[in-house]
């Protein structure tokens, strides 16, 4: 009886407070509170004799009813291990009361049974109880572990989430970053297309001088010959008019010979307007087989004059070393021009900055004027056929290129000429020129002029391209 | 009256003979040609001209350096240099002036207008 109702109420205390069954307060506490106060007020009953049976009854009802709803009810599932630790309890007392209600005597008779029964009941309820605890405690331990997990889960979660956050960030900058840039070579792209341009025209711009000079000589005898020829004409009538023949044939002699240089000089004139428009025109990227000596010879008369025309007191010692061997070759006239004009105006720059050096360093000690200096400033342009190469060479007596430089100057926007003078373009252009547009090499062979008395320095650009 | 012709273009030498036909025939004037300016000084060095016409633009010394060697040469009298270039601008014309040039022609030459100033000179 006391068992029965003690158990109640350490059911109901135990569903109250226990962890594992606070889930189940929000709905069932007040039936766990009625069914607590329920086994108290039995438990004072159960004192008064009269009572006693139905007390004894109503904990039995009260026991069988937790069974009843700990097994039908979904949400006592976590809490059905416990049933078994008080099922034979409760169904014992059950039995027994039963069994007393139905026969006093029988129960009289094996109360000894009832009784072990009852005893082995309660062990095993101990028994139980005690396993489930240390089983709930490996099992709180295992869920502390998942908690933790689940915590450090979360923790990371929110990190990636972040993560995910930052690199979106990032990704965004990083795009926008490299719009930024995309916009920057297409500006950049522009600026050295027009560069470009101002390259060809600045070189063009070297060239009008020289193209007046060399146009003018032409045209003097051109004009000066025909002004002869039609005096001579007109003398040729007289000596006709007198009947001296051979006057007269010996001046149609004259002005057949006047003829011919009018001829060869207009022609000439018209090749150098004809390279001029060749220049400045955009190259038609076609290769056509090339005299590649007259190029050579008619970029460095060009360069010469033009070189000529800004600086008066400048001038140098051409010299021409051509292999005649060279019949056409296959290039891109105007572009091949462009390198060889650059060239050979690099190599006049050199030899007239040698020269100003020179000049200077002499200045202090007064050298007699009329004799003229032992450097002769010279540029040579040679070409050469070897085995199926054309090499074209441009070598200057200047001060040479200091090694510290050397590696640069085919980089774009380099130069070492004063600000305004050079575009640092020339070089460039002539290596892709030479290495991308023929599929040959440009190379250079220099050395610098320390500054010793008597030593030999200059610089050598030698052009290799394929004969074919 | 002797004048020594320098240019780089050989041509220059028919040119100057036709042109000049005339007066050469009549011993007015005699022609002497140089083809550099380094020839010019060679020339110089034995002979005598009174006149110099002198293109500027030749390789090698220049048609301005073979003024200032004459001028420095010839300290009395220096012979008359008439400069001839295929450029008329002023700074040539002020340069040629500057050292000691007495005329200054431009290409293509006026036979002409030559003719007129060598009688002003004789």
């Amino acid at each position: 009886m006391f068992l029965e109702l003690l158990l109640a109420l350490f059911i109901f205390r135990y569903l109250r407070r226990s962890p594992q069954a606070a889930h189940l307060l929000p709905k069932w506490n007040k039936y766990f509170q009625v069914g607590m106060i329920l086994s108290i007020g039995l438990l004072a009953l159960s004192f008064a004799a009269p009572a006693k049976l139905i007390s004894g009854w109503l904990a039995d009802l009260i026991l069988l009813a937790l069974l009843y709803v700990a097994w039908t009810r979904k949400e006592f599932q976590p809490l059905k291990s416990m049933t078994y630790a008080v099922m034979p309890i409760i169904l014992l007392a059950s039995i027994s009361d039963l069994v007393k209600l139905i026969s006093k005597s029988f129960y009289n008779d094996y109360d000894n049974y009832f009784q072990t029964a009852q005893l082995f009941a309660v062990i095993w309820l101990i028994a139980l109880w005690m396993m489930t605890k240390k089983q709930r405690k490996a099992l709180e331990i295992e869920r502390q572990k998942a908690l933790e997990k689940e915590k450090q889960y979360a923790i990371s979660e929110s990190m990636k989430a972040a993560l995910e956050v930052q690199v979106a960030e990032r990704t965004a900058a990083l795009t926008a970053q490299k719009e930024e840039l995309q916009q920057t070579v297409n500006e950049l792209k522009s600026t050295q297309a027009q560069l470009i341009q101002s390259e060809k025209m600045a070189s063009l711009g070297e060239l009008t001088a020289g193209i007046a000079h060399e146009i003018q000589n032409p045209l003097n005898f051109v004009n000066n010959f025909s002004e002869v020829n039609t005096e001579l004409i007109a003398e040729m009538k007289d000596a006709l008019d007198k009947g001296d023949l051979e006057e007269a044939k010996a001046i149609a002699a004259d002005i057949n010979a006047n003829e011919q240089k009018i001829n060869h000089h207009g022609k000439r004139a018209d090749a150098i307007v004809k390279g001029m428009l060749q220049h400045s025109r955009s190259s038609s990227g076609q290769k056509e087989p090339t005299d590649i000596n007259a190029l050579a010879d008619e970029y460095l008369r060009l360069a010469y004059h033009g070189l000529r025309a800004k600086d008066k007191m400048f001038n140098a010692t051409m010299k021409t070393e051509f292999d005649e061997s060279i019949k056409e070759v296959k290039v891109i006239p105007q572009d091949m021009g462009r390198v060889i004009l650059n060239l050979i105006t690099n190599a006049f720059y050199a030899v007239a900055e040698r020269k100003k050096m020179l000049a200077a360093s002499k200045e202090g000690t007064a050298a007699d004027a009329s004799v003229p200096n032992e450097y002769i400033p010279t540029v040579t342009v040679s070409t050469k056929k070897m085995g199926n190469k054309i090499l074209i060479c441009v070598k200057d007596n200047g001060n040479g290129i200091p090694a510290q430089v050397l590696d640069k100057i085919f980089q774009p926007f380099f130069t070492t000429k004063p600000t305004g003078e050079g575009t640092g373009l020339g070089l460039s252009m002539s290596y892709d020129i030479v290495t991308k547009s023929h599929g040959g090499e440009l190379k250079v062979e220099t050395k610098e002029n320390k500054g010793l008395p008597g030593e030999e320095s200059g610089t050598v650009f030698t052009i290799q391209i394929p004969a074919q | 009256m002797k004048i020594l012709v320098v240019d780089d273009e050989k041509d220059i030498q028919t040119l100057f003979e036709q042109r000049f036909r005339k007066e050469i025939r009549d011993g007015s004037i005699q022609f002497a040609f140089a083809f550099s300016g380094e020839d010019a000084l060679a020339y110089l060095n034995g002979h005598e001209a009174v006149l110099i016409l002198s293109d500027i633009n030749m390789p090698g010394m220049s048609g301005l350096e073979l003024l200032s060697h004459i001028k420095h040469m010839y300290l009395k009298p220096p012979p008359v240099v008439m400069m001839i270039t295929a450029y008329g601008d002023a700074e040539n014309f002020n340069t040629a002036k500057q050292l000691g040039a007495d005329d200054f022609l431009t290409k293509p030459v006026d036979f002409n207008l030559l003719k007129e100033k060598l009688k002003l000179i004789h």
